[in-house]
């Protein structure tokens, strides 16, 4: 076991690795650090001299090296001209909404596809099941955004239930400044329920279909015959023996899909102008913040690899048959 | 005086899309306490067929269209899903063919032993442990204790069919259904595991249903055997009867197939063709399309099952 | 010695095809939509893309069947003048150009790719499918739009708008190629120990011709499957990128710069300009992935036993 988790954490440095090198290659071809430090009024001479002292005409791999060892020891990404600030700092000062997005919208696809899924296998002929299977092909094919805009249209401006725009009311948590979150206001929780329904529509589809195929393959097998067999009832057959077996791929993947959630909050902020990372991002790009389009790249990428690797590691706890292999 | 078991004319038919086809026909035999039967055949027979709808579980679009099983003096075959779960695995217990599929690979052994006695008895978590490590004792398992909390993939095959029968055992059953128990092990294996079924059948006073293609296995361990042939029995009769003077064809030539049945240096005989599938099942005697004494009554009229000779029945117009 | 087409009508890939509705209808769909698209020059009323023909005065008019409705405008107009009809069915046609494009590069990538890792193996195989698995641990969405993010600054907001097309192209084909390198991959490993392939090489076939014209054919069929599904992730991936304002302009509009633009309008009354692109592309989207899961289900033969 002890293998096999560090086997993973291995391969997630090594991605790091990978990622930050991109990164750091696009932010020594394009970037401007100089901008971003004093902004663009000085002269050329005094550009050179800031240069020099940053050592921007150090060998690249010098350069790239200072680069990962600022990051890893000081937590130091570099600094916004947007902000003027580093960008750590903006970054996380922006990432609370982007994450109470994905963790909302990751409840609402636990509790309905799990149910609906499980449904649809046990009874694939009845009217819910076929519903449900030809809806989610439309709902595939329903852009996010679309999604968005129509259930603002609806809730927000035709019947006015609910809020439309932004976060609502947020608290600060702990005094730190940056963490404010809008799980513990009802107008938070009230400006939360929009935006997570859309997003959600993007992978209810996808995780209905999944459970109701896995649970479908894994009803056929031997060993749920044997359950049979043993005189167990149909709510242990169906809901330990079929459930477990069912549920191992499906966490896989889920924990794939939660990292695309993320680049789908871009679609989903933009069209409730909503405060979070994926906005940051917009704007950076709008106004060529290298800098800081480079230190999302790696934080992101730092998220994507370290839920990947947690992902990875719950599935050999929760699978007996992967902790073996693990231990060779 | 009635049967531990009685199987009457079974039917079962799968319900396709183009039409019924008839997976069992006729099919009537009896067992009685203490009791081994063989039930042999090629694959695609019907053996596995009947034995699953012993316990009505027959798979998907598999349904007894026809016929009655009796069992202890009730007709089984009328209970609703309630009371045929008080008979699996508790009355009638099942072992699998192959036993690196049947038990769930995510539970540990223990988990799956104690669930099966929670499912029909009323007792304690513990009292079930104990039960399950008794009779995983009773199965000359190494280690038992260890074993509970293992799961399925750290033992090997031979190992899990022990496994699988210790659980089989857990409730005491009255009747063994075993469908190829052997057929998926190394062939050291397959003689320890079936001195073991034997061994507990006759120290446990239990009935036992041994399903499989293998005629030698059957000759050593059952006391019946019935032979099969296209979804219905065409010999019946006294195991050592059968094996040493069986009467139909298809019997004789499945002997003739065995190694060691004839002198050294003598060919082995084969049986040309092939079973038919259930779609294409020809007029008359379903084998005489292979059979060396067909006649033109064999494609014609279709042979019962009679008596005919030192206890055997058998269906042939020839004999 | 029959002739393909003979071969065609018997093949159980018609067979199928005729009996199933949904596919029926989804490919004729699908036929009108690429006429449509392709014809665009011909058959819309207008060139939304020329300047010459918009007058401002004519922005936000409604549908025909409405009040204030004109015949000249079928569809209504968007926010700057343009003709709604005319303006989805060149912005169709940017769609498909661009979907089109991506999965052939993507293909070409993932071709070369799977073939090599697949037929050669060793070092050459583990470094590439390492690359392929990093890159697919990121949702392609997000590479796409770092890329066009980056291009975007690198080329300068102007240039980036010129070359829209081509560069859109670029970007969603890089973002989305292990998928296909994957899958070639994969079949390459299952065909090559087969004998043809030892009996090709015995024979002293060229390394190339052996992967190219024996293995390849052999992994067509998934190879079809999945460009399907592709083209509609494309396809995708372009209108959300131009929603996000970095893909096409609001000069060139896609069907997804189209419901961008009409977003804030549609809060003030103006739906026909989000609404209509928005049906338009769910059509679109929704029939290529009704082709692709039968193309999945006739193709994929652990399906039609079962």
């Amino acid at each position: 076991m002890f293998a096999f988790i560090a086997r993973r954490i291995i391969q997630a440095i090594l991605v790091m690795l990978v990622i930050s090198l991109v990164g750091f290659s696009i932010k020594d071809q394009i970037g401007d650090p100089v901008r971003d430090l004093v902004g663009e009024r000085v002269t050329p001479a005094e550009r050179a001299e800031i240069a020099e002292k940053m050592g921007l005409n150090d060998p690249f791999f010098t350069q790239y090296y200072r680069f990962v060892k600022n990051a890893v020891t000081k937590g130091d990404l570099g600094r916004s001209f947007l902000y003027n600030k580093p960008n750590l700092e903006v970054i996380l000062h922006h990432a609370p909404a982007t994450i109470e997005l994905v963790f909302g919208t990751a409840l609402i696809i636990i509790v309905i596809s799990l149910p609906l899924g499980v449904y649809c296998a046990l009874r694939p002929r009845t009217f819910l099941s076929r519903f449900t299977m030809s809806f989610s092909t439309l709902g595939v094919s329903m852009p996010v955004y679309l999604t968005a805009i129509l259930l603002i249209f609806l809730f927000a401006i035709h019947w006015q239930v609910l809020p439309s725009y932004g976060r609502g009311d947020t608290i600060d948590l702990f005094g730190l400044g940056w963490w404010s979150t809008g799980l513990l206001t009802i107008d938070g929780l009230r400006h939360l329920i929009l935006p997570c329904v859309s997003l959600s529509t993007l992978m209810l589809p996808l995780f209905i279909r999944l459970i109701r195929s896995e649970m479908m393959e894994v009803l056929e097998t031997e060993y749920i015959k044997y359950a049979w067999a043993k005189g167990l009832s149909p709510a242990r057959v169906w809901m330990v023996h079929a459930f477990k077996n069912t549920l191992l791929p499906v966490i896989t993947v889920f924990g794939v899909q939660i990292g695309i959630m993320f680049a789908f909050t871009l679609l989903t902020e933009l069209v409730f102008q909503w405060p979070g990372m994926g906005f940051m991002f917009l704007e950076a790009v709008h106004r060529a913040d290298i800098s800081l389009l480079i230190a999302y790249l790696v934080v992101v990428a730092c998220l994507f690899v370290v839920v990947n690797t947690v992902v990875d590691i719950l599935y050999g706890f929760i699978n007996p048959t992967v902790r073996i292999t693990g231990t060779k | 005086m009635s049967h531990l078991l009685e199987v009457k004319n079974l039917e079962v038919k799968f319900a396709l899309r183009f039409g019924d086809i008839t997976a069992i026909n006729d099919v009537s035999f009896t067992l009685d306490k203490r009791e081994r039967l063989g039930l042999v055949g090629e694959s695609g027979a019907g053996k596995s067929v009947t034995g699953f709808s012993i316990i009505n579980l027959i798979s998907k679009p598999g349904f007894i269209s026809k016929g009655s099983i009796w069992f202890e003096g009730n007709e089984i075959s009328k209970y609703n899903d309630a009371q045929m779960r008080e008979i699996r695995g508790n009355r009638i217990a099942m072992i699998f063919q192959d036993p690196m599929m049947t038990l769930n690979p995510v539970f540990t052994i223990g988990f799956q032993m104690v669930e099966t006695l929670l499912a029909h008895r009323n007792i304690s978590r513990a009292e079930a442990r104990a039960i399950a490590l008794e009779k995983l004792k009773k199965v000359h398992i190494p280690s038992p204790e260890q074993r509970l909390d293992q799961y399925p993939h750290e033992l090997s095959g031979g190992m899990r069919q022990r496994v699988i029968i210790a659980i089989s055992l857990l409730s005491d059953p009255a009747i063994i259904i075993a469908d190829e128990p052997t057929t998926a092990l190394d062939v050291t294996i397959q003689a320890e595991i079936m001195d073991l079924l034997q061994e507990l059948c006759e120290t446990d006073n239990m009935g036992l249903i041994l399903i499989t293609h293998d005629l030698g296995v059957v000759s050593q361990v059952t006391q019946k055997i019935a032979v099969m042939y296209a979804g219905k029995i065409i010999e019946f009769g006294p195991t050592d009867q059968v094996v040493h003077n069986p009467v139909h064809p298809y019997t004789i030539g499945l002997i003739g197939s065995i190694p060691g049945s004839i002198p050294p240096g003598q060919d082995l005989k084969q049986i040309p063709g092939m079973m038919p599938t259930l779609t294409d099942i020809p007029p008359g005697c379903a084998f005489n399309p292979r059979c060396e004494l067909k006649q033109d009554i064999c494609t014609r009229e279709t042979p019962v099952l009679m008596e005919k000779q030192n206890g055997i029945m058998a269906a042939c117009h020839m004999k | 010695m029959k002739t393909r087409l003979e071969k065609f009508k018997e093949s159980y890939f018609l067979y199928s095809f005729k009996r199933d509705k949904v596919a029926i209808f989804s490919f004729v769909t699908l036929t009108v939509f690429v006429i449509l698209a392709l014809t665009a020059p011909w058959i819309a009323p207008m060139n939304p893309y020329d300047s010459a023909n918009i007058d401002i005065m004519n922005s936000e008019l409604p549908p025909v069947w409405m009040e204030e409705g004109t015949s000249e405008f079928l569809l209504g107009t968007d926010n700057q003048g343009r003709d709604m009809l005319s303006t989805m069915l060149y912005g169709l046609r940017t769609s498909i150009i661009i979907g089109v494009g991506a999965v052939a590069l993507q293909g070409i990538i993932g071709v070369v790719v799977g073939l090599l890792a697949g037929y050669l193996g060793g070092k050459t195989d583990a470094i590439l499918m390492r690359l392929a698995d990093i890159q697919f641990s990121f949702p392609y969405l997000m590479v796409a739009i770092f890329l066009s993010a980056i291009f975007q600054v690198v080329f300068g907001l102007g240039s980036f708008e010129r070359l829209a097309i081509p560069l859109l192209t670029i970007i969603i084909g890089l973002s989305n190629w292990p998928m296909f390198a994957r899958t070639i991959r994969a079949s390459v490993m299952g065909e090559k120990n087969k004998e043809y392939v030892e009996a090709a090489r015995v024979i002293g076939l060229p390394r190339w011709t052996i992967m190219f014209r024996h293995i390849l054919p052999n992994s067509l069929t998934s190879v079809m499957v999945i460009s399907t599904i592709q083209v509609a992730n494309a396809v995708m991936s372009e209108a959300a990128l131009s929603f996000l304002g970095l893909g096409m302009p609001v000069t060139k509009p896609s069907l997804g710069s189209l419901i961008r633009a009409g977003q804030e309008f549609f809060f003030s009354g103006s739906w026909w300009i989000t609404v209509f692109p928005g049906i338009w592309l769910v059509i679109f989207v929704l029939v290529i992935n009704l082709l692709g899961d039968w193309l999945r289900d006739v193709f994929n033969p652990k399906l039609y036993k079962g």
